[in-house]
């Protein structure tokens, strides 16, 4: 088995050295769209690194998940956003880098040291040919609590953001005087909000 | 059942003969299928660019293209090698890297996703067990380079286009997803393999398409919505955008995007027709007929028979639905934005849902017809 092995170490270096790359460059980049797209980077890859150790579902689930909605979604907030504003220069601003510097390398430093000290146990079983049904099975037995509360998480932000999205627009006759009105708003009825009546 | 002729298993016998090792010999196998497939993929925006001047001409009672060739066949040629010798533009305020590097995202996923795309039992690049969620996967990726050369362009049309087309992305997606769920749930795996097989064994009466018609049509709407075909092509409506993403681009930027769209087009009629029409069984199973006949049907004559009948009754149904797809563009007015949302989130989205359901529970109730 010397070309797989020899072809897992070498994308494993190239995944390695891709994800420390692109995450450093989310932290330093000064243009935060910059910063977003190369979190995708990051993303997919982990993505890779997934694929290197045979969990091949959840690989292609961190690509849809990751990639293609939450990626998507800080990349779509930041472009319909887009606040152009010049920050002031702060007095002292070392004192912030270098304790930002100083707390990280110590996070760092620990956290070598414990995958270092740690003794890992490396699994000699083969590995599935088959991840999927396997997932499933923990996800509707021992995972099955966690796993409905996660949905039912969901089920609860998308409401939130429904109630918060959802707006009633006054039609076009209803319109008396539009010259106060900023020209580029719609007419928005005022409303009260949802949770405080009575 | 047999497995038809494996060019794989041959080729690297026959290279451990000559005393290379077996693993070697794959990785040298590894290149052909890949590059088949590439070209293959490329070949097939040609003949979609000439179907599609040539069907618009006859929707539109002109002849079309006529000289390039008979019956104008090297017109796409012509169109490439034009794009290939045009010059490459990039407006003095745009972002260099991202501009560049937005094309090749959105190219390199949709070329990617032919890993899966089975044309007979061996023919195909590999058999992946996560298949059809691997390509639904992939089709998120694409997104993000729109928004990329949207943004990086530094033009109002193209940013509002790349927006618009990640905002159609995501709303198609889940009713995409939830219609190939149902047919996950009847074959029992999300294999593309395991899925034509589930369907072969009565011909034509045994496609997913009469027990999923409705997972069809919104698979089939979504895929265009995917594809960014009229009438959903919004993101680079002409008449409000220029050309929305694509705007400032030129040469062969500008020609990554025509492929990709005109592949992943191909790409979306491929996979309709391995998931609902059978992939590459004929309408009358080939066991069948061998058996008319008489013929033993594993000897190799039949076997490569069987393998060119399968690659061409994949290609013929894809490409009657890419027909299709032209037929529409060419028939029905673009949708509203507004519109466009709404059949996706009001319309599409609780349809899929409810077909989930009951694909379902007709699979608890009639496990045989449904994949127990």
């Amino acid at each position: 088995m010397e070309i797989a092995e020899g072809v897992r170490l070498v994308t494993f270096g190239i995944l390695s050295v891709m994800m420390l790359g692109a995450a450093l460059g989310v932290v330093l980049f000064a243009n935060i769209v910059y910063s977003a797209f190369l979190l995708g980077g990051v993303f997919i890859s982990m993505a890779g690194i997934y694929i290197l150790l045979n969990a091949d579902f959840v690989s292609a689930a961190q690509i849809l998940v990751y990639v293609g909605a939450v990626n998507v979604l800080i990349l779509f907030a930041i472009m319909l956003v887009n606040k152009r504003e010049d920050f002031k220069p702060m007095k002292n601003a070392w004192i912030r880098q270098g304790s930002t510097a100083v707390v990280c390398a110590g996070l760092f430093a620990l956290l070598s040291s414990v995958s270092i000290v740690t003794p890992w146990k490396i699994s000699t079983t083969m590995p599935l040919t088959s991840t999927v049904v396997p997932i499933a099975k923990h996800f509707f037995t021992d995972f099955l609590l966690p796993f409905e509360l996660a949905s039912v998480l969901l089920l609860m932000s998308m409401i939130g953001a429904i109630v918060l999205a959802r707006r009633d627009f006054m039609p076009d006759s209803a319109i008396v005087g539009t010259s106060t009105q900023d020209s580029l708003t719609l007419p928005e009825r005022p409303r009260e909000l949802v949770g405080i009546e009575k | 059942m047999n497995s038809g002729i494996d060019l794989q298993g041959t080729f690297i016998q026959s290279l451990s003969d000559f005393g290379i090792s077996a693993e070697l010999a794959k990785v040298l196998w590894m290149p052909f299928p890949m590059l088949l497939m590439i070209i293959g993929a490329t070949v097939g925006v040609l003949v979609n660019v000439w179907l599609e001047r040539k069907i618009s001409a006859a929707v539109q009672q002109r002849i079309g293209p006529e000289y390039a060739g008979p019956l104008g066949v090297l017109q796409p040629v012509a169109d490439g090698l034009k794009l290939v010798f045009k010059e490459d533009i990039t407006p003095a305020n745009a972002d260099p890297i991202l501009f560049t590097v937005g094309p090749i995202l959105v190219v390199l996923p949709v070329f990617i996703s032919y890993l899966i795309v089975p044309f007979g039992q061996n023919l195909v690049i590999t058999n992946v067990n996560t298949g059809v969620f691997l390509w639904i996967a992939l089709s998120s990726v694409v997104p993000i380079g729109l928004l990329m050369s949207g943004y990086a362009s530094n033009n109002k049309y193209s940013l509002i286009g790349g927006l618009r087309a990640a905002a159609q992305s995501i709303s198609y997606e889940i009713p995409l997803a939830l219609s190939v769920l149902a047919i996950v749930l009847m074959s029992n795996s999300l294999s593309t393999i395991d899925i034509v097989h589930q369907q072969s064994g009565y011909g034509i009466l045994s496609w997913n398409i009469w027990r999923q018609p409705v997972g069809f049509v919104i698979f089939w709407i979504a895929a265009l919505a995917e594809c960014e075909r009229l009438p959903f092509d919004l993101p680079e409506a002409e008449e409000e955008l220029v050309a929305g993403y694509q705007t400032e681009y030129s040469g062969m930027k500008f020609a990554l995007f025509y492929i990709a769209s005109y592949v992943n087009l191909v790409l979306s009629a491929l996979l309709v027709a391995i998931l609902y029409l059978g992939g590459w069984s004929s309408p009358v199973p080939i066991e069948l007929i061998s058996n008319v006949l008489g013929v033993d049907p594993t000897t190799s004559w039949v076997q490569v028979v069987d393998a060119s009948l399968g690659i061409t009754m994949t290609v013929l149904k894809a490409y009657f639905l890419v027909f299709l797809a032209i037929l529409t563009r060419w028939t029905v007015p673009r949708v509203r934005i507004d519109q466009l949302l709404n059949l996706g989130w009001k319309f599409l989205l609780p349809i899929s849902l409810a077909n989930l359901l009951i694909t379902a529970a007709l699979k608890l109730a009639f496990p045989n017809a449904f994949g127990g």
